[in-house]
């Protein structure tokens, strides 16, 4: 048993005749929060999308736990993607069912809970997101942006998922809002003692919740490390993409 | 020349690549029908939508039509002297062809279109996606209980507008042509067979599976935000109501040629 939560070997994957993905190598410890950080159209999405099942990928191997979900099938992967969460970019959230049915999904579709109890649990993960009790009964579209996030992120973790995904949980939101995104990302995956995977292109947001740095381009991984690593690398690439300069050698195709 | 070639042949290639993947959904939708978890509760709710509430809709329609049957067949056929067979032509077109073709039709354009639009959202806003990561099948979340209730509530959308389409034709007869009312219903009684009702279920369960494939599945493949949500519910439409007139022609001539 390796400590690796995530394991993933030369995985590829092309849509026609353009490679998204071209050997990507990752591990994530347990526990770890790792950014998987790139510019826009690198495949980032697709890459977690592969990991949770929703794309095959054309070949290599992911493992979750020891376990190779992609040589196994759909129905025993099932038992790996539960233990996953996702926050969504837009948030993605139900909007033909309310604030709590939102949260609670995944406790009564899957865990069977009976409704009482889940609301109650839905109300109480609100609250860890700093949202009021009274939002539960709202539709997901009376609500701003920053609390549509913060319900996605309540629905992610109310599961009490192993491994929670977020798809750049920065962009839209003002920088404080950002910020306390950030920080409710923290407590909330410290709290539950999950493994995070997240893609974000936002720099301060990355700097802020992660353990570990890699860098996505052309469809490989071509750097990684911590975040003081991160400001003293030589890599030309890392160096351009956080400093957010249109000169040096990532050329962005128009 | 080449550039004709070239076009037809990428025309053709796109049109058995849909039809490919047009056969997988139906294979996917149907395996899912019959394996559990089953959500009675979405099925419910489905019931009512495309059931209950298209209840006005194909009543004004199959009464209208029952009507008009009546005054044309009176006038038609008055000139032969044969205006006791306005009950029975009433009977026969209503129930095999006009009551089933309209529930069908409306059912596309007030079902088929939300349907559509509602899934094609979904998609574009990851909402499928998001069903996903949450364990939960978006086939059998969305389109199981979809197209289980097209199949089962058409037929019964249909027995309604059936009664309703002739009672439209009775009271045309009655109180405008100045029929006999207990004549009138006696040769309609007459001249009912089991075949009448039978080829309206027949028909409308056929219809209503075309009618929630066609929306899940447009709206399942859209792409590309508002504009992609907006072709996907022309083309459940369009590509439903079409599909409906063929296949109503072909159940006819399944039943009533020999």
């Amino acid at each position: 048993m390796t400590e690796n939560k995530i394991e993933i070997r030369g995985l590829h994957k092309a849509f026609g005749k353009k490679k998204v993905l071209d050997g990507v190598d990752i591990d994530v410890k347990k526990g770890e929060s790792l950014v998987v950080i790139g510019g826009s159209g690198t495949g980032k999405s697709v890459l977690i999308k592969c990991i949770q099942g929703i794309l095959t990928p054309d070949s290599g191997s992911i493992k979750i736990d020891d376990v190779d979900i992609t040589q196994i099938s759909h129905k025993e992967a099932e038992q790996s993607y539960a233990k996953m969460g996702m926050l969504f970019q837009g948030a993605a959230l139900f909007d033909s069912l309310k604030v709590w049915e939102n949260v609670a999904f995944g406790l009564i579709e899957n865990q069977k809970m009976p409704r009482r109890e889940a609301k109650t649990e839905a109300i109480r993960v609100l609250r860890q997101v700093g949202l009021a009790p009274d939002v539960a009964d709202l539709s997901p579209s009376e609500l701003s942006g920053g609390m549509q996030k913060r319900v996605g992120l309540a629905r992610a973790i109310a599961t009490k998922p192993e491994i929670i995904f977020f798809d750049e949980p920065t962009t839209g939101l003002d920088p404080i809002m950002s910020d306390v995104i950030n920080d409710l990302i923290i407590e909330s995956v410290k709290g539950i003692g999950a493994t995070a995977l997240t893609i974000t292109h936002d720099m301060a947001s990355a700097r802020k919740i992660a353990d570990k740095i890699a860098m996505l381009y052309k469809g490989k991984i071509i750097w990684q490390g911590t975040v003081k690593e991160m400001d003293k690398t030589d890599n030309p690439y890392v160096k351009q993409f956080i400093k957010g300069s249109s000169q040096g050698p990532i050329s962005v195709e128009v | 020349m080449e550039k004709f070639l070239r076009r037809l042949g990428k025309t053709g290639v796109t049109f058995i690549c849909r039809l490919g993947e047009l056969s997988l959904f139906i294979g996917r939708a149907l395996y899912n029908c019959m394996t559990p978890p089953f959500y009675f509760k979405l099925l419910g709710r489905q019931f009512l939508d495309i059931g209950f509430y298209s209840l006005p809709v194909v009543a004004l329609t199959t009464i209208f039509a029952g009507m008009v049957i009546a005054l044309q067949t009176y006038s038609g056929f008055s000139s032969y002297g044969a205006e006791s067979a306005v009950a029975a032509v009433v009977l026969i077109s209503v129930t095999r062809e006009l009551a089933p073709v309209f529930c069908g039709l409306m059912v596309a354009g007030r079902i088929g279109a939300a349907m559509a639009a509602e899934i094609g959202t979904m998609r574009v806003t990851e909402q499928i996606d998001a069903l996903t990561t949450l364990s939960t099948n978006p086939f059998k979340y969305l389109v199981t209980p979809r197209i289980l209730a097209g199949i089962i509530v058409l037929p019964l959308l249909v027995i309604v507008g059936d009664i309703i389409g002739i009672f439209g034709g009775y009271v045309v007869s009655i109180y405008q042509l100045d029929f006999n009312p207990a004549n009138y219903i006696n040769s309609t009684i007459d001249e009912l067979q089991t075949i009448d009702i039978v080829t309206g279920l027949i028909k409308g369960a056929v219809f209503g599976f075309i009618i929630s494939l066609m929306g899940c599945y447009n709206g399942y493949k859209s792409r590309g935000g508002a504009q992609g949500v907006g072709e996907a519910t022309t083309n459940a439409v369009v590509t439903s109501s079409i599909l409906i007139l063929i296949f109503n022609y072909i159940i006819t001539g399944m039943l009533f040629t020999k």
